[in-house]
């Protein structure tokens, strides 16, 4: 018998799975943001379950509230007639499916019997939500434990800015010649 | 009252990286108020920032070794300054060969010498990291530099198409490396790798999901180094990327993947042994033959030296398979080698880019000994050295790589290494057949800058000397030994 906690997960891991096969088989890049929504909003949804409602609240704020409205601002800039004219996948989808299928099998089958491995030790002490402050816990683990690859992240930022300005200035170049 | 957060000991475990950091924002600060004609001293601030840099990390030799920081995310061990030394050698000399070629394309700007630095920043990260958080951020900070420099000629095709196909797969290997941390961090309930191998121990031996997530790691991993099956995307974005960029990829990120894997398969899977070595010894013996067999039939220099990489790729991983000594001193000294004798060949690539000329053909090099004899010759000791033959230094990586094999009794693999190796040595010769017997087919003569003459000419003296004298270089690279404590 499931607690109403399991049919609550079980219900959005489907729904976040079904939502991001969508994501990438609509031929419309509108549908595809909005269903990428529903995606992020079913894994806030997790978050929530295991007690990280501030991540929860981030991942919707962040994710759904802000790089989606980028996304779709970047998508009506972009020529939709041609856009869902062109072929989505190339001539191997069968066998890629094939192949993914088989793997798909194969993973589950194993992790299926080593399932045991992924319990938590008993004695490991599960993070008292109750007591201390949720944001506090991350705000922790942030920047304590993990400071020096959330500054790196921060380096990763920079290239990435520096490779949209060089992106961009292809596009005058090439316009102007 | 900042105790919790850091010690000083991590500001100076950190010191080469935040020079290289600040030279990094330097020279696109500077690039600003330079001229045309002034553009190549974006190479000389590059360069002074990586000086700085390898002198600092030679103070952290005497000072700092041993010293972990950040909440044991990084470690300062002997293994990460050897190779954090070797990526400065390989981006200097890089850098001295870039000014020339980047005005030649019309693309000289500073943001060329930032995005190197600031990838050498994430390799840097890479070798110290026994973190799996700060590996994997550290891996896309190189990668992310990688793919922009790939793209950098926005004009040509070519190059632009190579970026997107890096790109497109590499993020996708990126996903599947992520997947199978986050089930070695199921498994074990830490991202340490030292804590790793402790649960992983624990373990019984053939535990199912212990082999998903190796399996999935190593495929993530073996895409970096473009091991088979996963070496589609290199002769493409070797091929279109601007020559220079592909010196530097063939060189010093690979180097850096591999420290990775190095640090990931003998401190944190140590105790999966039996189910890595039969996975890798078949991509080992794939990467190395299907490298050389590929290499045959191209006609394109570019994708011969990209396929001759790939086939580089597989014997070292005859040195982790081993994972004794000998094995990891062979991948220590091979870089090494591997730095001086490839940027060697791909200078000669690069310096044949005239006005008119990409000189990527291998028939642009007929009749190479009656134009120009001087890089004919080098030419013929880089591929003599690239095949591993005495003197030259490729034939010291080749024997302790060989060796190590040997030693533990994996026969069968040392014997495909060494016909390989004898495969090679008809495609480099088909070069050289090409460079001494064939007629020229134009007059025009290589103009060499004095970058590509000293990177020329350090290459060269390393090459020789590394393969005349090899003892003091051999005791440089036993630094790498550290990895076992």
């Amino acid at each position: 018998m499931m607690t109403f906690d399991q049919i609550l997960f079980y219900a959005l891991a489907v729904i976040a799975v079904l939502s991001a096969i969508m994501v990438i088989t609509r031929r419309n890049p509108v549908h595809s943001a909005l269903f990428l929504i529903t995606t992020l909003f079913c894994v806030a949804g997790i978050y929530l379950q295991l007690h990280a409602e501030f991540l929860a609240a981030v991942q919707v704020i962040v994710y759904v509230g802000g790089i989606m409205v980028l996304f779709l601002f970047v998508i009506m800039l972009v020529n939709l007639e041609t856009l869902s004219q062109e072929r989505r996948f190339n001539r191997q989808w069968h066998i890629a499916i094939l192949v993914s299928v088989v793997l798909l099998v194969e993973f589950g089958t194993i992790i299926w019997r080593g399932k045991a491995a992924l319990q938590l030790p008993a004695n490991q002490p599960l993070m008292d939500t109750l007591t201390t402050n949720n944001s506090e816990q991350l705000g922790v683990v942030l920047y304590q434990q993990y400071m020096l690859p959330f500054e790196i992240a921060s380096f990763l930022l920079l290239v990435a800015i520096i490779g949209a300005v060089i992106l961009a200035k292809r596009r005058l170049s090439s316009d102007g010649k | 009252m900042f105790n919790q957060y850091f010690q000083p000991n991590d500001i100076l475990i950190i010191y080469p990286e935040l020079l290289l950091a600040l030279f990094a924002m330097g020279v696109m600060i500077i690039d600003l108020f330079l001229d045309r004609a002034w553009k190549v001293l974006n190479a000389f601030t590059a360069l002074v920032g990586i000086a700085y840099a390898a002198y600092a990390l030679y103070r952290l030799k005497s000072n700092a070794l041993n010293l972990s920081g950040y909440n044991h995310a990084i470690l300062n061990d002997s293994f990460a300054i050897y190779f954090q030394f070797v990526f400065l050698i390989a981006t200097a000399l890089v850098i001295l060969i870039s000014a020339r070629y980047l005005s030649i394309e019309g693309e000289n700007r500073g943001d060329y010498y930032a995005l190197i630095l600031l990838s050498l920043i994430g390799m840097n990260f890479m070798v110290m990291g026994i973190d799996l958080i700060t590996l994997y951020i550290a891996l896309e900070l190189m990668a992310v530099s990688e793919y922009i420099l790939v793209g950098y000629l926005r004009t040509n095709r070519q190059s632009n198409e190579a970026a997107m196909k890096f790109f497109l797969l590499g993020a996708f290997s990126s996903g599947i490396l992520l997947y199978g941390i986050s089930l070695l961090y199921g498994i074990s309930g830490s991202t340490d790798l030292r804590v790793i191998a402790q649960r992983l121990a624990e373990r019984p031996s053939h535990d199912p999901i212990a082999l998903v997530a190796v399996v999935t790691l190593t495929a993530g991993l073996l895409f970096k180094i473009g091991g088979v099956p996963f070496h589609q995307w290199l002769p493409d974005a070797y091929e279109g990327a601007p020559s220079t960029i592909t010196t530097f990829i063939s060189v010093a990120p690979k180097a850096a993947s591999f420290a990775l894997i190095l640090r990931i398969f003998i401190v944190g899977l140590k105790p999966l042994e039996t189910s890595w070595v039969p996975v890798l010894s078949v991509v080992c013996v794939l990467t190395m033959t299907l490298g050389n067999i590929t290499a045959i039939s191209q006609s394109n220099i570019k994708r011969l030296l990209a396929y001759s990489s790939i086939a580089h790729a597989g014997y070292l991983l005859l040195g982790l398979i081993a994972g004794n000594e000998y094995g990891i001193t062979g991948i220590a000294i091979y870089f090494l080698v591997y730095a001086f004798m490839n940027i060697g060949i791909w200078t000669l690539v690069v310096a044949m880019r005239r006005k008119d000329l990409i000189g990527d053909q291998i028939q642009d090099m007929a009749g190479m000994i009656y134009k120009n004899p001087g890089a004919a010759v080098l030419m013929l000791v880089f591929l003599l050295s690239l095949a591993g033959i005495p003197p030259t230094a490729g034939f010291i990586g080749k024997y302790y790589l060989f060796a190590s094999v040997i030693q533990t009794h994996h026969y069968v693999l040392a014997v495909i290494a060494v016909l390989n190796a004898a495969i090679s040595l008809y495609y480099y010769f088909r070069v050289v057949v090409v460079m001494f017997m064939s007629e020229k087919t134009d007059e025009e003569k290589m103009t060499l800058s004095p970058g590509v003459l000293t990177s020329l000419a350090v290459t060269l003296v390393f090459t020789l000397l590394i393969g005349i004298y090899p003892e003091p270089f051999i005791r440089f690279a036993q630094n790498s030994l550290s990895l076992f404590q």
